[in-house]
């Protein structure tokens, strides 16, 4: 036991001896152990084979991409020199190509070198038809991508790509080793367990045990490109529970030093962060929690043709009917009920980031309840005897769809509630997630569908560029039978001046114009009622006091800075 | 009785292929999607490729087909590969894949036993060394206080779910008092006295939780057997001739009643693989159950499927063995 205790000793002096002569007393790995909790486990270190946000955040510590986004949404260059624009000669004056240049001296956590093959091999791995890449959209429009010489990397776009850092920006688009993947490509793309699970990158950390929806052991990258960092030596990711027992684990019982995702009661949380062992972080990207109006008649008697663009719907194509369901709500009740910190008042589907927010649907702030029955009143919907209006023989009867989620069903009661009160009658129906969410073709209760009158949830988009969001209402994103039902303009909303504007925004490089543009589409949006705003949603986390360098960050992964993080 | 083994052997086959088509047909029926839980931002057309990456776009029938081949023969194939080291045909054989991690279920099956034995196993063996001398004293001093007591507390044990006893007992013993880790380190290896003291402290609050829920079944049914027991005449004749109360009791009574408490006990067993969805979830043992209820959520299938097979081959077995057991335990039952 002594003999065992001396030679640990000695290892640590000599360890200590090493360090003080290689003249750096902030040595990687100094600060010991950390431990983040998920509570959601991670299934898979390959985001082009996931695109869950666990998955990608878990990997973000692992394989980097060519350049992120920072806490403040700009972006930031990883394995870059700089980010290519027009004014450095990176990006073409026809906006059709993007030159990246890698630094010099990467080398891969084997100790292999980067080189520009590889970055190449990772926008083939995607791009291959059969591999089912779930980052597909990030290489939209991309006709090649070619090695210029070994650091050079120039991607070229089949049409003007205003903002073309859509491959290889961001965590869930990062460069993989060609060497690594070369016999996973395509339809032996599930089959390589080993590769996806300890995918060799370029990150502060690699994987030592990686157990699938449970634990992954990291160990700090003796090969990465900051020779201080990673100031801890070892991480363990664990995955599991529920968002209520991630937050406990740091801020009662202090197991552990980071949560993710803490949509829980803000009371609860806030009792939690009361015990004094950590703080809860919360940051808003473009995330908003809306209600979609169906401006298309989901009658069952219709069979087929049912929420298709062949019959309006028989009285949400009343403008001011819609306007009314939008007066009647109050937003600072449901930022208070369901989000606390976690939530702001919004009257934009576009909130973020900040040039981009309108200031014109301000009114929304405020709920009406006595404008909105006026407004029924004018538009000739009339009480009948049970208090609801009608008009023609058409009742204001609402059904109202969402998925299951506890606040969810809190807002529907509300929201029903005050609809009551301006004459309009609400049935409830909440459908479990996978099913709401997932796209099975023979399931009537998806959300494409949309076969109900009004339904919500939350949505946002990657990275800090609106222009494919803004561009889902238009005309030829409406989902129908004839497209499968795949699509993402669910009020089937179709204007030719908004499909106008999303033509121009497409062509139009200028961040301001962009700016304005994007903003008159919100606008419209806003403005036609098609699209209900509720709650501009952030993100909540959670760290441990004793955590130093955490940097909420909402364009990109939870973990982005891992690298930065150390032991106050 | 081997004539009968054999028999009901021969019986589980198409029993257990019926059953796979059932939990396959239902699965597929279900209005479930494994895209469905992905972030929205990934667009429609993006998904369909992923489904029809996943093989979703064949139909349903050849997809069973294609498990069971997975299942039956494939797998199979592979483990005596391993077993023995060495290779059949060209070793290339596609195995049941999980859709969300995209590797081997009999893996992932066989990563996660370890800690769902520990915890679920010892809490079913903790469960009955609770549980029996509870049922014996309570039968033979049948409407005592300890009797009143013990029934009162198995009803609680029966009632109260475990995720409130669960989330009790983290609240006074991980938040308060901060003795037991509330989050259950499945990477933990025992090498040496203080990594075994800390596996013994990361398993009490579990453990604890279910042994409470099974003691109390068991011991029920262990009352129950003691009391129809200490009517029968023999026991009046073993007083009679004059043994010793403690032999008559632990003896004769506690053999004879122990027949029927022995055949429940082996019914119960699969539940120890098939693990505690509940508990596993509040003290993130991550286990076969919470395995399963992660496949369920995102529909995964073939993980679903795979794992209730098994859990059905489980069951189907466990019930073969107490049927068995009762013959051997009982020798007025004969099976031929």
């Amino acid at each position: 036991m002594r003999l065992t205790h001396f030679m640990m000793a000695a290892a640590g002096a000599s360890l200590l001896a090493t360090t003080a002569l290689a003249g750096s007393h902030e040595a990687r790995g100094r600060d010991g152990h950390a431990n983040i909790i998920y509570w959601q486990a991670a299934s898979i270190l390959n985001p082009y084979l996931s695109g869950g946000t666990k998955d990608i955040d878990a990997s973000s510590m692992i394989i980097e991409p060519l350049a992120h986004y920072d806490e403040n949404g700009n972006m930031v260059p990883t394995l870059v020199e700089e980010i290519p624009t027009v004014a450095n000669g990176g990006v073409s004056e026809d906006l059709t190509s993007i030159t990246w240049k890698l630094k010099e001296g990467l080398k891969w956590s084997d100790g292999s070198p980067v080189t520009s093959a590889d970055v190449v091999f990772t926008g083939e791995y995607c791009m291959n038809p059969e591999g089912g890449c779930q980052q597909l959209a990030k290489f939209d429009d991309v006709t090649g991508i070619e090695a210029l010489d070994d650091l050079t990397v120039k991607i070229t776009f089949g049409k003007p790509k205003p903002f073309p850092y859509g491959p290889f920006v961001g965590a869930s688009v990062p460069v993989i080793q060609a060497k690594q993947f070369e016999n996973c490509v395509g339809a032996a793309a599930p089959t390589c367990t080993e590769q996806n699970f300890g995918p060799i990158g370029t990150g502060p950390f690699v994987v030592t045990e990686f157990r699938a929806n449970d634990t992954i052991s990291l160990a700090a990258n003796e090969n990465y490109r900051e020779a201080s960092k990673p100031a801890f030596a070892t991480i363990t990711f664990k995955g599991g529970g529920d968002a209520a027992a991630a937050a406990r684990s740091v801020l009662e019982t202090g197991e552990f030093d980071y949560a993710w995702n803490l949509q829980i009661a803000p009371e609860i949380l806030a009792q939690m962060e009361a015990k004094g062992k950590g703080t809860v972080l919360s940051g808003f990207g473009p995330l908003v929690e809306r209600l979609m109006v169906n401006l298309t008649d989901p009658d069952p008697a219709l069979g087929d043709e049912r929420a298709t663009v062949k019959h309006p719907h028989p009285f949400l194509s009343d403008k001011a009917v819609r306007q009314a369901l939008s007066m009647a709500i109050d937003r600072e009740l449901l930022v208070e009920v369901g989000y606390g910190k976690a939530g702001k008042v919004t009257c934009n589907v576009l909130p973020s980031p900040e040039i981009y927010n309108s200031t014109a649907n301000d009114s929304c702030k405020v709920q009406d309840i006595a404008g909105a029955n006026a407004l029924l009143d004018a538009a000739g919907w009339v009480r009948g005897s049970d208090g609801i209006r009608e008009k023609d023989g058409v009742r204001l009867s609402i059904l109202y769809q969402t998925s299951t989620n506890a606040v969810r069903q809190d807002f529907q009661a509300l929201i029903k509630q005050w609809w009551g009160e301006i004459g309009v009658e609400t049935e409830l129906k909440n459908i479990d997630a996978a099913v709401f969410f997932g796209g099975d073709q023979s399931s009537p209760d998806t959300f494409q569908k949309f076969f109900a009158d009004i339904e919500m949830y939350a949505n946002t988009f990657d990275g800090t560029d609106p222009e494919a969001y803004m561009g889902n209402w238009a005309c030829d994103k409406i989902p129908s039978p004839e497209n499968a039902w795949l699509g993402s303009n669910m009020p089937r909303y179709c204007n030719p001046e908004y499909d106008a504007m999303v033509k121009e925004m497409a062509g139009t490089a200028d961040i301001n114009e962009r700016a304005r543009l994007a903003k008159a589409m919100n606008d419209m949006l806003m403005q036609d009622y098609v699209m209900i705003p509720l709650v501009h949603r952030g993100n909540v986390a959670a760290a441990s006091n004793t955590l130093d360098g955490v940097k909420l960050n909402v364009w990109d992964s939870d973990l982005w800075n891992v690298a930065d993080w150390s032991r106050k | 009785m081997f004539n009968f083994t054999i028999r009901r052997l021969i019986f589980t086959i198409p029993t257990l292929l019926f059953i796979s088509f059932v939990i396959f047909f239902i699965l597929d029926t279900a209005p479930n999607d494994p895209t469905g839980n992905l972030p929205l931002t990934i667009p429609p057309e993006v998904r369909e490729k992923i489904r029809v990456s996943l093989g979703l776009d064949k139909p349903m029938f050849f997809r069973y087909l294609l498990w069971c081949q997975q299942f039956f023969i494939n797998e199979p194939l592979n483990m005596i590969e391993q077993w023995f080291d060495i290779t059949i045909g060209d070793g290339e054989r596609l195995r049941v894949q999980s859709w969300a991690t995209r590797s081997p279920v009999v893996d992932l099956v066989v990563e996660r036993l370890p800690q769902t034995l520990w915890v679920v196993g010892m809490s079913y063996v903790v469960g009955i060394l609770i549980a029996i001398p509870i049922g014996v004293i309570s039968a033979y001093k049948q409407y005592s206080w300890f009797d009143q007591i013990g029934t009162f507390v198995s009803m609680l044990g029966f009632s109260v779910p475990t995720f409130f006893t669960g989330l009790l007992l983290i609240v006074i013993f991980s938040v308060q008092l901060q003795w037991f880790p509330s989050i259950y380190d499945t990477t933990l290896r025992v090498t040496d006295w203080d990594s075994f003291v800390l596996q013994v402290k990361q398993m009490i609050m579990p453990v604890m939780v279910l042994a409470f829920f099974n003691a109390a079944q068991i011991s029920r049914f262990m009352r129950a057997s003691m009391l129809d027991n200490l009517q029968q005449d023999y026991v009046r004749t073993a007083r009679a001739k004059g043994l010793k109360e403690k032999t008559v009791v632990l003896v004769h009574v506690l053999r004879n009643s122990l027949i029927p408490v022995i055949t429940v006990i082996a019914l119960g067993v699969p539940q120890v693989f098939g693990g505690a969805i509940i508990t596993e979830q509040i003290f993130k043992v991550n286990g076969l159950g919470q395995l399963l209820i992660i496949g369920i959520q995102g529909a995964d299938i073939p993980l679903v499927q795979t794992l209730t097979f098994i859990f059905a081959v489980l069951i189907v077995l466990f019930n073969l063995i107490a049927d068995i057991l009762y013959g051997l335990l009982d020798p007025r039952i004969r099976y031929d």
